[in-house]
């Protein structure tokens, strides 16, 4: 029994203690029904450097505030419902890290920029899905497979449109472009890119087609390339690079 | 982004230079002599600094232009962008230390 003896001399181990800091976020409230303008209000919260700030929204409205409005569901990256502001870029709120942040300042947190604001951190995503529906991102083949078989691919050509497969539809890159925010009929990156994944599917037919409808006044050439698309994106899609496929695409007449 | 923002205040600051200049130029159909009057206030040294200034806008816009394009029509143009755009920068900051001082001699030893 030489495990259990507890050494007397020893000092008690100390139980580990995690740090945490207090953090304070501004966010950008808005009730439609009280407030002309939105509003920034302060929130201090007591934070985990390995938390994020979804946990720190969750905090406040728990805990301080029933009347903070966002949305989330899967809290992991997946759903794309919480993409907001996070000191001014675009960012999904469950996927930043405190210790990310610089947090001997403010956090300022707010909705994203472009598509009507509805309450606190709730954007209108109508006009987003209205121009995601616009490209027709389904499958449309000019064939059946045959009877009990599966659309052949190759590794090679699944891998031609796997970059823009990754996208969950957040809003992060459409609500940082700085043309979409100027124009609300450009189609937007994220309707481009989910384009892009059936323009370069090697099972789908109707490439033309969508190519005809993003070669619109509104469509692919409204990107300048400013490349804040690509670096809000928090799939890390290349979206100015699949873009620049599709103009290219155009300009050949196929994909 | 930034590469943007300056892509387009280089670009309108330039289309008001043109402006002006197409303006002035047109003059000499008005009089010779209100053309010649036009221009002689251009000999200033307030309008000397203002032609570093409009060299600055165009160098830049014409050095990022070819970045655009190159983005637009070389397959791996948007993975360099970044790099492109330090280029662009170290292109520009040769070429107006090359025209600056010189252009500055000549407006200020008049
Ligand atoms: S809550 Fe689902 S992506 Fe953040």
């Amino acid at each position: 029994m030489s495990t259990a003896v507890l050494d007397e001399a020893a000092p008690a181990p100390t139980p580990e203690v995690i740090e945490s800091f207090t953090v304070t976020l501004i966010v950008r409230r808005y009730n439609p029904e009280v407030d002309e303008q939105p509003k920034w209000v302060d929130y201090d919260v007591e934070m985990f450097a390995t938390d994020r700030i979804l946990d720190a929204l969750h905090k406040i409205k728990w805990e301080q505030d029933g009347s903070l409005t966002f949305r989330r569901s899967c809290a992991h990256g997946i759903c794309g419902s919480d993409a907001m502001r996070i000191n001014g870029r675009n960012r999904l709120a469950c996927k930043t890290l405190i210790k990310d942040l610089d947090i001997s300042k403010p956090i300022y947190v707010e909705a994203i920029k472009g598509l009507p604001l509805e309450k606190d951190l709730i954007v209108d995503m109508d006009p987003f899905f209205e121009s995601f529906r616009e490209v027709q991102p389904f499958l449309i083949p000019s064939s059946k497979p045959g009877a009990g078989k599966e659309r052949i691919q190759s590794v090679a050509d699944r891998a031609r449109f796997d970059d823009t497969t990754k996208c969950i539809l957040c809003a992060a890159c459409t609500s940082s472009c700085p043309i979409f925010w100027t124009d609300g009929q450009y189609f937007g990156p994220a309707a481009i890119v989910n384009a892009h994944r059936f323009i370069f599917d090697s099972r789908d037919d109707a490439a033309k087609v969508r190519l005809d409808i993003l070669n619109d006044k509104e469509g692919v050439w409204r990107c300048r390339t400013t490349f804040n698309c690509t670096d809000a994106c928090p799939r890390g899609i290349q979206v100015t690079q699949a873009i620049a496929e599709v103009k290219q695409a155009i300009m050949r007449g196929k994909p | 982004m930034w590469s943007w923002v300056l892509h387009r205040i280089t670009g309108v600051a330039i289309f008001f230079f043109l402006l002006v200049h197409i303006l002035d130029t047109a003059l000499v159909r008005v009089s010779p002599e209100a053309y010649n009057a036009v221009i002689g206030t251009y000999q200033t040294p307030i309008m000397g600094l203002g032609e570093v200034a409009l060299v600055g806008a165009i160098v830049f816009h014409a050095f990022n232009g070819l970045r655009i394009i190159l983005i637009d029509f070389w397959s791996k143009g948007t993975r360099y962008q970044k790099a492109m755009f330090y280029v662009v920068i170290a292109l520009w900051v040769i070429t107006m230390l090359g025209f600056t001082p010189r252009h500055l001699i000549n407006v200020f030893s008049h």
